[in-house]
């Protein structure tokens, strides 16, 4: 079985903490997403799961076992490394059988499951191939399929894709998406690339300094990020942030004063806040919209995707930087004045002293629906 | 740029293309003389061990083997010498019967008829090129030489053997691993190198007395095995191997010995060629510890052998050159084929 | 199923082989845990080191220190720094006949003598060749391998080929005396033996400094030269101011190197003039601690291991030069 938990798990270097009181349960067959800033600890903790790392405090279950004094071996895992690891002197056929020959598996059965994992794969035509002579791709696939044959609780995928192009890369984060469909086996996957991370988790798991900042689905934390660095970290370009302070608390919300006489209203519960608190309100690029009226937004310069544009600028008089998108082709001058405002129910509002999301009014409207 | 005979304009100037000046004369002239000084000691030495004992020291010398032609002569029991002999300003071969004084008797070897008295300045030897392989065959099954070569071939294979396996489990220890002590223990390690034999050699020996190890061949490749720049020259190419390659393997439920030799051996194998051919090299010539370590004949190496031959037949050049060449032949057959080995190994690492 | 192959049987008796070997190995490891295998690993070459290597070198000291013929340190006894009283008495250093042991100090003169011409001759002749060899020049590594071909060589076979070449009867007395010069027994001749072992010793080892200083040629950049060429610097200032000053930290190291393998000659000249001939001319340091300890019985035990403690403190202090000096090559 593959859940996972882990309990108040901690790793020291010497005087030097990486991991703090990690608390976490993944689900058996899920797919769960570690990303994080370089640094923050996200690869130490999937080292940690597999065993190559001790922990200095804390407890490890894997399919309900303690796992802490068990060998990578022993704990059912199977891991994928950022440079695949391949056995450079053995043959593919080699480098799969390895682990199994090292369990005492019988012949047949080795071969049994190489020529399985290696139909999934479609790496047949390379089985007596040295690792030097296949692609960026293939070794990669290959580093897949050495994990498959252990037929393993839990996959662990240690940033296996960047290493290779942006074209391959798309296409292998769709072959590794459909191959958990296919073995429904957990896997997880550390990776600092927020795009895999939101296209393949089941379940996102963001660290930064050694803890966990949120767990949650992707679109759950994209759309309620529990605090600035989630909001940050996830959506590209990143969520502006503007300045204001709380002018008004009614029912359904909070009306905070950003300047330029253009009152903002945010559904945020009115019980955490007071008057005259000092916020930032994050508004994503693509919850900005044209009006009339609004904030003015001076342009600067912007970046035509074909199918949609960013515009760079500043809100009049500020210095920091604003994005706004568009759909389609839109073609502002430098130093145009344009207004804008954030569309309904999506802007956020945090406490900057504690860096905290204000919560929302009504907790348990979904937002995902309206998504396009 | 005209630098003449400038010594040092001559040693350092890069040649240019379709130029020939007086530095690359020299240069050439240095590189030739060098070469030839090289060669011209080896090569006399090899020639000298083809020639028969009686030719051997003759003063001037011949460059090629070269040995008096012996014939059967009809009415003759023993085989007799031929001459080239002038007779009333003819000259003929004729085979010698005996000589008294300044007079020689002589017979024709295809007519032998009644001895003809020829004067000695009118004759010389005929001489053929001859190899004498005797040289060689003699030392090879009427002295211990076949006894020293396999004490000497044991002796280079087993302690090389053994100084793969023990450096390389050293090396994997003090490069994949960290432990207590290991900064220690690799400093203590190669803090021995600083200390030649040559210092030790008298306390040395008593140890290998004390476990009862002299005047045996494990004497010497005991104590051998263990070889400081072995253990650097090992450890410096694993580390260039991917600690992930380990991990993965670790992964893959595999011991920490089946590591070692499954995954870390087969990739170091080009500094194991490089340490292997050092071995066979450093082993195949030693000589001051054999000669302390072994004192009976049967136990001698090649080296200790050839050292007590030239005691013993101080005279008989033939056959010391002849083992000489012997025991020269492995080695050189090795610089033949691993030469590129061998120069890049050392330019690498400043061993030897 | 495919038939075996034969690289396939080896594999698999390997194997087997390997599977007796590691069933243990393994074991120790379920043992110990996979934490302390890095102890077993270094335990063989830790143990051999510690018997053949740092026990020898602890009892070099006690064997210093105690008299008799006796082998064993605890069957000696303590005498002091007699040993090296013996060693170092002397009237006048100069003259070693004026010494008690009078022998010790011919030998240390006549090492003093030999590591002063040798590493001059060693390292000009290196140097000379290696700055040839650095140039653009056709069949480079021809020559590389035929200079360094003697390196490889066994010091009894190189001690052999000479004595024959330079024997009454020998190559170089008939080459002379083409050249109308008589015949001539270099190796029992003082001067001459004396130079011959020099001549030998550069003939034996230059092709190793060779190597090593062409290396450090090559490394310094092409770039600098063609500069240098560029600012119409003369070969002579090229050398001077480019050459020679990057070569420098490399030339220290083998400057270093050579006295410190210079001092323990001993192979190839005991070869070669019959075990230090004629008379002392050629007895080395080397020589003297051999003869002392094992050499016609005379088992002095102590006096040859006081004797190799100086040596040792002389290689020491060498060895720590050179260290220091690596390690300002590397800052």
């Amino acid at each position: 079985m593959g859940n996972l938990k882990l309990e108040n798990v901690s790793k020291a270097f010497g005087a030097l903490t990486v991991l703090h009181d990690i608390n976490l349960a993944i689900e058996d067959g899920k797919f769960v997403v570690f990303v994080g800033p370089s640094g923050c600890g996200k690869s130490t903790l999937l080292r940690i799961i597999a065993g190559l790392e001790d922990i200095s405090a804390g407890g490890i279950e894997i399919g309900g076992r303690d796992v802490v004094q068990l060998s990578p071996a022993e704990r059912k895992i199977a891991m994928v490394f950022q440079s695949y690891a391949l056995y450079p002197h053995m043959s593919v056929r080699k480098n799969l059988a390895f682990g199994l020959e090292n369990l005492r598996f019988k012949r047949s059965e080795i071969d049994a499951r190489i020529m399985e994992a290696a139909r999934m794969l479609a790496i047949e035509p390379y089985l007596d191939r040295k690792p030097r002579q296949l692609s960026g791709g293939q070794r990669q696939r290959v580093a897949i399929g050495r994990a498959i044959v252990r037929n393993p609780d839990i996959f662990l995928f240690d940033e296996p894709l960047s290493n290779l192009d942006a074209a391959l890369r798309v296409q292998t984060r769709a072959e590794i998406t459909r191959l958990h469909r296919e073995i429904k086996t957990t896997m997880i996957y550390v990776t600092h690339d927020q795009v895999e991370a939101m296209t393949m988790a089941d379940q996102i798991v963001v660290l930064n300094g050694g803890r966990i900042e949120q767990v949650g689905s992707p679109l759950e934390l994209f759309d309620n990020p529990r605090n600035l660095f989630v909001a940050g970290f996830l959506g590209s370009p990143r969520m502006n942030m503007l300045k204001g302070k709380v002018a008004a608390i009614g029912e359904a919300g909070v009306t905070i004063d950003a300047g330029f006489g253009s009152p903002l209203t945010a559904e945020i519960d009115p019980a955490s806040t007071k008057m005259g608190q000092a916020v930032l309100a994050g508004v994503r690029p693509a919850h900005f919209t044209l009006a009339d009226k609004g904030l003015p937004f001076i342009a600067q310069y912007y970046e035509s995707l074909g199918t949609e544009t960013y515009v760079y600028g500043t809100l009049e008089g500020q210095t920091e930087q604003i994005i706004i998108h568009r759909t389609g082709h839109f073609a502002p001058g430098t130093g145009e004045r344009l207004f804008i405002t954030p569309a309904a129910g999506r802007m956020h509002v945090f406490d900057p002293e504690t860096g905290l999301a204000l919560p929302r009014a009504v907790e348990q409207r979904s937002v995902a629906h309206e998504h396009a | 740029m005209s630098a003449g005979l400038n010594p040092i304009a001559f040693v350092t100037r890069t040649r240019r293309q379709g130029r020939i000046d007086i530095t690359d004369v020299l240069s050439w002239v240095w590189l030739i003389g060098g070469t030839l000084a090289v060669l011209i000691p080896v090569v006399w030495a090899g020639l000298s061990s083809l020639k028969p004992a009686a030719e051997i020291t003759r003063f001037p010398p011949t460059f090629l083997p070269r040995a008096a032609v012996q014939q059967t002569v009809p009415g003759y029991e023993a085989p007799l010498s031929l001459w080239k002999v002038t007779i009333d300003g003819q000259q003929r071969e004729m085979a010698m019967v005996r000589r008294i004084g300044l007079k020689a008797q002589m017979v024709d070897p295809k007519q032998p008829g009644p001895p003809v008295s020829v004067d000695v300045r009118d004759m010389s030897a005929v001489q053929r090129l001859t190899v004498a392989t005797e040289n060689y065959s003699d030392p090879l099954t009427r002295f211990d030489f076949l006894t020293f070569l396999k004490n000497s071939v044991f002796v280079t294979f087993v302690a090389t053997l053994l100084t793969l396996i023990v450096n390389a489990l050293a090396a994997f220890a003090l490069s994949k691993y960290r432990f207590r002590g290991e900064k220690a223990i690799f400093v203590l390690i190669i803090s021995t190198l600083m200390i030649p034999l040559t210092v030790v050699m008298v306390p040395a020996y008593l140890v290998v007395v004390g476990v009862g190890l002299v005047d045996n061949l494990w004497g010497i490749i005991i104590p051998t095995v263990a070889s400081p720049t072995g253990v650097f020259l090992l450890r410096q190419y694993m580390l260039t191997i991917p600690d992930e390659l380990i991990e993965a393997a670790r992964v893959d439920a595999a011991s920490e010995f089946r590591i070692f030799w499954r995954i870390i051996l087969p990739l170091t194998a080009p500094a194991l060629a490089v340490l292997a051919i050092f071995s066979v090299l450093w082993r195949w010539n030693d000589f001051l510890w054999p000669l302390i370590v072994l004192s009976s004949r049967d136990n001698f190496t090649l080296q200790v052998g050839l050292n007590a031959f030239q005691g013993e037949f101080s005279v008989q050049w033939h056959y010391i050159l002849a083992m000489t060449f012997l025991s020269l032949l492995p080695v050189t057959l090795v610089f033949l084929f691993l030469q590129k080995y061998i120069t890049t190994g050392i330019a690498g690492t400043g061993m030897k | 199923m495919s038939t075996l192959r034969l690289p396939q049987i080896g594999e698999r008796a390997l194997d087997l082989v390997m599977g007796i070997v590691e069933a243990p190995i393994n074991g120790l490891e379920r043992l110990m845990g996979r934490k302390r295998m890095p102890y077993l690993f270094l335990a063989p070459n830790l143990v051999l080191f510690g018997i053949f290597t740092f026990l020898p070198i602890a009892i070099a000291v006690g064997y210093a220190f105690t008299g008799g013929t006796e082998l064993f340190v605890s069957d000696r006894p303590f005498v002091g720094f007699d040993n090296f009283r013996q060693l170092l008495e002397c009237e006048d250093y100069l003259r070693p006949g004026s010494c008690r042991e009078s022998l010790f100090w011919t030998a240390i003169w006549n090492t003093l003598w030999f590591v002063a011409f040798n590493v001059t001759a060693t390292l000009l002749v290196a140097l000379v060749t290696a700055l040839i060899l650095n140039r653009a020049i056709a069949a480079r590594g021809f020559f590389r391998a035929i200079f360094f071909y003697p390196v490889l060589l066994s010091p009894v076979v190189i001690g052999l080929i000479w004595k024959w070449f330079l024997d009454r009867n020998g190559l170089l007395n008939a080459l002379l005396q083409m050249l109308g010069v008589p015949p001539e027994i270099f190796l029992l001749e003082v001067g001459w033996s004396r130079f011959f072992v020099v001549v030998v010793s550069v003939w034996f080892h230059m092709g190793f400094y060779t190597l090593i200083l062409l290396a450090g040629l090559q490394a310094i950049p092409r770039d600098l030269y063609e500069a240098a060429a560029i600012d119409a610097a003369s070969p002579r200032r090229t050398l001077l101011r480019i050459t020679l000053p990057l070569l420098g930290p490399n030339l220290m190291v083998v400057l270093i190197l050579l006295m410190i393998r210079s001092v323990q000659i001993f192979d190839e000249a005991w070869v070669l003039t019959n075990g230090g001939g004629p008379g002392t001319a050629n007895s080395f340091i080397v020589q003297y601690i051999y003869q002392m300890a094992f050499g016609s019985d005379l088992r002095l035990f102590g006096l040859a291991s006081a004797a190799s403690v100086l040596m040792g403190l002389v290689l020491l202090a060498l060895t720590l030069v050179q260290l220091r000096l690596g390690r300002k090559m590397e800052s």
